[in-house]
C-alpha cells in the first residue's frame, strides 16, 4: 500500500497539522515505507481471533455520582493562553455563523 | 538507604545532597549527560525537610529518604511536565500523577524530572525536543529509550531508582542498554493517571532500580487500584517478600522465536549463561515457540500511533501549552501542532491518523487487534502448558550510536523482543546479564498476568547467581 | 440549490407535487441526564455557573488525566432504554469520536458506536383520534456533552466555556418510520413525556437539556427504497421541528419534481423567515476515525442490573392513561390531561386520596389548578396548595360547607396565600348559610326589589325562579345554600 500526496494532504489535515509541500512529499515516502511492513497482516487468518466479549471479563470499574472533583491545584488563569471573563479565547471560527451544533 | 534514614543513622538531607553532588559530578544536567530537564536542589531540600519532620513523628514510609527521578511524561506538582515536547515547553500540571503521590507519601523524594523521546515516542532518547540523552558509559551511544533519562541518571549513580513509562519497551530497553534493572508491571497493575498518554491500551509506568530489590520495592509501592483509572485492577498487590535463592519446581521456558539467527552471538552467549545459572539453581529450562511473534512489530505500529492520533488531539493550543495565533482557529491549530512537535511525533500522527481512517480502519486497525489477541493467545498457551516465566534477551543489539539509525522502521526494530509483552499486557522486565564490547547486555523475563512475584523472584536469584558476572 | 431558488413556482403545482410524494423522517434526540456530577468526572453539572468553573483536570483534557464513568449515568440510561422496550446489550463499547473543535477538550468525543447499550426498542404515541402509532428506536446510547462556544461576545473571537463539557447524554435515534411532521411532534411529546415520567431528564429544550436533530427524505408514494437524506438542525422547539420537516419535505419535492436530485447535506432551520438553507460547507467532510477507547473497558451489565432497572420502572404515562380511565372513570381527555405531566398527575391523585370524588377532582384539577398555574406561570411543583389542602376544600363543598362559588373564592385566597380552606372560609365569613331565618330575611328583600319578576314567577314562568335565587345568592354574598334558597323560594311562591 503507498500513500499519495493527496492522502497525506488529507490526513494532515484531518490531524491539524500544517506541513508543507516538502513535508508532505517526504511523509508520503516514509509512509509508504512503513505501511509495506505491515502488509503481512493482511494475511494472517484472525477467523478466531477473540471478540471483545471474551475480553470484557468483569467490566469497567464505575464510580459513585458525587463530587467534589479532581482539584486545580493552579487556576486556569496560569495555564490557559487567553482568558477573558472566565471564558476561554480562540480566533473565531471561520464559519462561525453555523456554529456546529451540539452533539 | 531507607533503613538508614529511618533508623536516624542518616538524615533525607544529607541523602539529597550526596544525589545532587553525584549528578554534578557525572554533569547529569544540559552540558553533559542531558539526562535531567529539570532539577531544583531548594525544592529537594524542601521535601527532604518535610520528610524530617514525619520522621520525627515516627512516619517514615517504605522508601523514606530515597531520591527518585521521574520521566518528564508524567505528571508532577512543583516542576514543569514538558513530555520533551515544545508544545509543552513551559507547561505545569494542576495536579499530580498516582504513582508520584504514592513515592511521597512512601518518602521518596522527586529530585529530577528526566528526559525522554518526545511524548515517550522513541527507543534512544534522540527525539527530546530538548537535546538528546547520552548514554553514561560512552557520550557517543544512546541510552536507549524513550526512558532515557530516568535509565541513565539511574545508571550513573544518581539515585538507586526511578520512574519511567512502557509503551513498547521504553524501561526494559534502556535498562538493558544502560545495566539495570528496568520492569514493566502487568496492563492495569499501575495507576496510568497522570502519566500522559501515548497509547493507551499499551502505557504502563514503570520503574527502574539498580538492583532487582530496589525496582520490586518500588513496585509495590506504586502498584494497586486507584479509582482515578478505570483500567487499573482489582488485583491484591502480594508483597516480594524473603528472597529465595532456590528456583526449584520453575520452569523456564525459552521462545525460540527471541533467539533468531541474526541474533548478535555473544548476547546470545549470555544469554545461555544466564539460563544456565538458573538450572544449576533447579529450574527447568523448555524450548517453547510463540508462534506469532514476527507480528508484533506491525501490531505494535498500527495500534500505537492510532491510539496516540486520538490522545495527542489535545493538544490544539486551546487551554494550555504553547500557541501560534495564525489565520483564524485552524490556523492557529495548524501552527501550534506543527511548530509543537517535531518529527517523529508528526510521523506517528500522521500514520495514526491514516490508519483510523474511513476506509482503512478494517485493513489496518480492526486487523492488528484481531492479530494483538492471537499474539496474546500465544503467551496464555505457553503459561497454561506449565511454564511460569520466559527468558529472552531485551533487546537484539547493545546501545548503539546516536544517529545511526536514519530509517524510521529500523529504529521500531530495536523493540523487537520488548513489544509483545505490552501487546499481551503481561509483565517483563530486565536485568543485567553480561557485557558486550563493555557494554551491558539485558536478559528479560516474561510473566503471566499479574505474576510479578514470580517475574521477581527468579530474577532475584538470576542476579544472584550472577553476581559480578552480570556486568563482565 | 438555494431554498429560494427551489420554491419557486405556483402554490398548486407545488402542493400536487408533494401529494405525489411520502416524507419519511427519522429523528435523533439528545437528552441531558439528571445527575449530580459529569459522566466521566466529579464536577457539577449545575447550569448557570459562571464560565469554566465547574471543571476539572479530566473535562479540560489536561494531559495525563483520565475518564472514569459514572455509575448513575449507567443507571438512568438503562431506565430510559427499557422504557423505550430496547434490547439491552450485555457488553457495549466506548468509543472515541475525533474532530477538532475548540470547545471539545480533548479533542475526540467519548461516545457508544458500534456497541451501544441498548438497540430495537419501539415507542407508541397514541393519537389524539384514539389512533397510535409506532416508531421503532434504532438505539440509545451514552455519550458526553462538549462545551459551549459563545461566538458574539467578545468582537473577532470565540468564547468556550467547558462546564458544560463532559455532561453526560442518551442520544435516541429514531427508526425512518415517522411519514409526517405532525407524527414527528406526536413522537416528541410522547418521548419528553416519557423521559419526564422517567425522572431520568429536565428534557427542557430551552436549556438544551433535549435536542432534536432530523433526518428527512423523500420518495414518490407506493415506493420502498428510501430517497436521499438530508439532516435538519436548529431545532429549538417541537414546533420548529413541526414546521422545518415541512419546509424541508417541500424543498425536496420541489427538487425531485423538477427532476432534480436531493443532495445528502445538513440544513440548518430559521425560525424566521421559516426556511431551511444548507449549513455552512465544510472544508472537509467529517471523518471521525471512531475507535474503541481505550481508556475505558467494555462497560458489562450484569441480567440482575437489567432486572433491577426494569423492576424500578415508575409507571409510565401510557398505563397511567389506562388506570385513569379504568380506575377513576375518567375519559380518555381527562387521563390525557391529567397525565400531560407527571406531578399534575400525582397532583391529581393526592387530591383523590383526600377527597376520593375522582371525577370532582378532575374538574377541579384540570380547571382551577391549571388555570392558577397559568397565570402565575409556574409548575405544579411549585404550586402553593398541598394537594390535601385542596382535597379538604373540595370536601367542604360536597358537605355543603361551602358554595361553589364561595369555593372558588377560597381557592383563589388559598393559592394566594397557601392557607387551608376552613380557616379562609371563616375568616372571610364564607361559610354556607343553611339557616332557614336568615335566607327567609335576604327572600324578603329580593321579593320586595323585584315584585314584577316575583309575580311572574308565580304566575307560572318557572324558569324565573332560577333568576331570583341568583339576585338571593348575591345579596348573601355568595354565601347562601342555593338548594335550600330554591326550595324556600318555590315555598313562598307556591310554584
Amino acid at each position: 500500500m503507498s500513500i499519495s500526496l493527496d492522502e497525506v494532504r488529507h490526513i494532515a489535515s484531518l490531524a491539524r497539522l500544517g506541513i508543507t509541500d516538502e513535508r508532505a512529499r517526504v511523509a508520503a515516502v516514509e509512509l509508504s515505507s512503513i505501511l509495506q511492513h505491515m502488509e503481512v497482516l493482511s494475511k494472517v487468518d484472525t477467523s478466531d481471533a477473540a471478540d471483545v466479549d471474551v475480553l470484557a471479563q468483569s467490566g469497567m470499574m464505575l464510580r459513585p455520582d458525587t463530587g467534589p472533583p479532581i482539584p486545580l491545584e493552579r487556576s486556569p488563569a496560569d495555564f490557559v493562553p487567553e482568558l477573558r471573563d472566565g471564558f476561554i479565547l480562540v480566533p473565531r471560527l471561520a464559519t462561525h455563523e453555523d456554529p456546529e451544533p451540539a452533539p | 538507604m531507607r533503613d538508614a534514614v529511618v533508623t536516624g543513622a542518616r538524615s533525607p538531607r544529607e541523602i539529597v545532597d550526596e544525589a545532587f553532588s553525584r549528578a554534578r559530578r557525572v554533569r547529569a544536567g544540559a552540558d553533559g549527560l542531558n539526562a535531567f530537564l529539570w532539577s531544583d536542589e531548594a525544592s529537594a531540600h524542601d521535601e527532604a525537610s518535610r520528610l524530617q519532620t514525619r520522621l520525627e513523628a515516627g512516619k517514615g514510609g517504605s522508601l523514606a529518604g530515597v531520591p527518585v527521578v521521574v520521566k518528564d511524561n508524567i505528571a508532577t506538582l512543583g516542576s514543569p511536565t514538558t513530555c520533551g515536547s515544545l508544545i509543552l515547553e513551559n507547561y505545569r500540571s494542576p495536579f499530580e500523577a498516582t504513582v508520584v503521590r504514592r513515592l511521597r507519601e512512601a518518602g521518596a523524594i522527586v529530585v529530577a524530572k528526566t528526559n525522554l523521546d518526545e511524548f515517550a515516542m522513541g527507543s534512544s532518547t534522540e527525539y527530546s525536543a530538548f537535546g538528546r540523552t547520552k548514554h553514561p558509559l560512552a557520550p557517543a551511544l544512546v541510552p536507549g529509550g524513550s526512558s532515557g533519562g530516568s535509565a541513565a541518571a539511574v545508571a550513573a549513580g544518581i539515585t538507586p531508582i526511578g520512574l519511567g513509562s512502557e509503551t513498547g519497551g521504553s524501561v526494559r530497553q534502556p535498562a538493558a542498554f544502560c545495566g539495570i534493572v528496568g520492569v514493566k508491571p502487568t496492563y492495569g497493575r499501575v495507576s496510568r493517571f497522570g502519566l500522559v498518554a501515548f497509547a493507551s491500551s499499551l502505557d504502563q509506568v514503570g520503574v527502574f532500580g539498580a538492583t532487582v530489590d530496589d525496582a520490586a520495592l518500588t513496585f509495590e509501592t506504586i502498584a494497586g487500584r486507584d479509582p482515578l483509572d478505570a483500567t487499573s485492577a482489582d488485583q491484591q498487590v502480594l508483597k516480594y517478600g524473603e528472597p529465595v535463592s532456590s528456583l526449584d519446581g520453575i520452569v523456564i521456558g525459552r521462545p525460540r522465536e527471541y533467539f533468531p539467527e541474526q541474533l548478535d552471538h555473544q548476547i546470545a552467549v549470555h544469554c545461555d549463561r544466564a539460563l544456565e545459572r538458573c538450572r544449576a539453581l533447579g529450574a527447568t529450562i523448555r524450548d517453547v515457540s510463540l508462534p506469532n511473534t514476527n507480528l508484533a512489530i506491525p501490531v505494535y505500529y498500527i495500534i500505537a500511533p492510532a491510539e496516540a492520533s486520538s490522545n495527542l488531539a489535545r493538544f490544539d493550543g486551546v487551554r494550555y501549552g504553547l500557541r501560534i495565533t495564525d489565520d483564524g482557529l485552524r490556523g492557529m491549530y495548524e501552527a501550534t501542532r506543527s511548530n509543537g512537535f517535531g518529527p517523529e511525533v508528526t510521523r506517528r500522527i500522521l500514520l495514526g491518523t491514516y490508519v483510523l481512517s474511513a476506509g482503512y480502519y478494517d485493513a489496518y486497525y480492526a486487523k492488528a487487534m484481531q492479530v494483538r489477541s492471537l499474539i496474546t493467545r500465544d503467551f496464555s498457551a505457553v503459561f497454561a502448558s506449565g511454564v511460569d516465566v520466559l527468558f529472552t534477551p531485551t533487546t537484539p543489539t547493545p546501545a548503539f550510536e546516536a544517529g545511526s539509525k536514519s530509517d524510521p522502521y529500523e529504529m521500531y526494530l530495536s523493540d523487537i523482543f520488548t513489544v509483545t509483552a505490552n501487546l499481551a499486557g503481561i509483565p517483563a522486565m530486565s536485568l543485567p546479564i553480561g557485557r558486550v564490547g563493555g557494554l551491558p547486555v539485558g536478559g528479560q523475563i516474561l510473566a503471566p498476568h499479574f505474576a510479578e512475584v514470580k517475574m521477581f523472584r527468579v530474577a532475584r536469584a538470576l542476579e544472584k547467581a550472577l553476581g559480578a558476572e552480570a556486568h563482565r | 440549490m438555494s431554498t429560494r431558488e427551489s420554491s419557486a413556482g405556483g402554490t398548486l403545482e407545488r402542493t400536487a407535487a408533494r401529494l405525489a410524494y411520502e416524507m419519511v423522517v427519522g429523528l435523533e434526540v439528545h437528552v441531558q441526564l439528571l445527575t449530580r456530577t459529569k459522566a466521566f468526572c466529579r464536577c457539577a453539572t449545575e447550569f448557570g455557573a459562571p464560565p469554566n468553573s465547574n471543571v476539572c483536570p479530566v473535562c479540560l483534557g489536561m494531559p495525563g488525566a483520565l475518564p472514569v464513568l459514572n455509575d448513575h449515568v449507567v443507571d438512568l440510561a438503562l431506565r430510559a432504554a427499557l422504557a423505550l422496550e430496547c434490547r439491552i446489550h450485555p457488553v457495549s463499547i466506548f468509543a472515541r469520536k475525533n474532530y477538532f473543535y475548540p470547545d471539545l477538550p480533548k479533542g475526540y468525543q467519548i461516545s457508544q458506536y458500534d456497541r451501544p447499550l441498548a438497540t430495537h426498542g419501539r415507542l407508541t404515541t397514541d393519537g389524539a383520534d384514539g389512533t397510535s402509532i409506532t416508531v421503532g428506536i434504532t438505539r440509545v446510547h451514552i455519550e458526553e456533552d462538549a462545551g459551549k462556544s459563545v461566538h458574539d461576545r467578545f468582537p473577532g473571537v470565540s468564547a468556550i466555556d467547558l462546564n458544560r463539557a463532559g455532561v453526560p447524554l442518551i442520544e435516541i435515534v429514531s427508526e425512518p418510520d415517522i411519514r409526517s411532521a405532525a407524527a414527528a411532534g406526536a413522537y416528541l411529546r410522547s418521548l419528553k413525556q416519557l423521559l419526564e415520567f422517567l425522572e431520568v431528564s429536565d428534557v427542557n429544550m430551552e436549556e438544551g437539556s433535549l435536542r432534536v436533530d432530523a433526518n428527512v427524505s423523500a420518495r414518490p408514494v407506493g415506493e420502498t427504497t428510501l430517497g436521499t437524506k438530508t439532516e435538519v438542525k436548529n431545532l429549538n422547539s417541537f414546533s420548529a421541528v413541526e414546521r422545518a420537516l415541512d419546509a424541508e419535505f417541500a424543498r425536496q419535492c420541489a427538487l425531485l419534481e423538477a427532476g432534480q436530485r436531493v443532495v445528502q447535506q445538513t440544513m440548518l432551520w430559521e425560525a424566521d423567515p421559516g426556511t431551511v438553507r444548507p449549513a455552512r460547507t465544510k472544508e472537509e467532510s467529517h471523518d471521525y476515525r471512531y475507535f474503541p477507547d481505550p481508556d475505558l473497558p467494555p462497560l458489562v451489565i450484569e441480567p440482575s442490573r437489567i432486572e433491577s432497572a426494569r423492576r424500578s420502572l415508575p409507571e409510565l404515562p401510557a398505563a397511567r392513561r389506562a388506570r385513569y380511565r379504568e380506575s377513576f372513570g375518567l375519559s380518555a381527555y381527562d387521563s390525557d390531561v391529567l397525565t400531560a405531566s407527571k406531578a399534575l398527575g400525582d397532583y391529581f391523585e393526592d387530591v383523590v386520596r383526600q377527597h376520593r370524588d375522582a371525577k370532582t377532582t378532575a374538574n377541579w384539577v384540570m380547571g382551577e389548578v391549571r388555570a392558577s398555574l397559568n397565570a402565575s406561570r409556574r409548575d405544579i411543583e411549585e404550586f402553593p396548595i398541598r394537594a390535601a389542602d385542596l382535597g379538604e376544600l373540595l370536601d367542604l363543598v360536597r358537605d355543603n360547607v361551602l358554595s361553589g362559588t364561595a369555593a372558588k373564592r377560597v381557592f383563589a385566597v388559598m393559592a394566594e396565600t397557601g392557607e387551608r380552606a376552613a380557616q379562609i372560609a371563616q375568616r372571610e365569613g364564607l361559610v354556607q348559610v343553611r339557616d332557614d331565618a336568615p335566607l327567609q330575611a335576604w327572600i324578603d328583600e329580593v321579593i320586595a326589589e323585584h315584585q314584577t319578576e316575583a309575580a311572574r314567577c308565580a304566575n307560572g314562568e318557572r324558569k324565573l325562579l332560577g333568576v331570583l335565587v341568583g339576585f338571593v345568592m348575591k345579596k348573601s354574598g355568595g354565601r347562601a345554600d342555593p338548594r335550600r334558597v330554591s326550595q324556600l323560594l318555590a315555598e313562598r311562591l307556591g310554584v
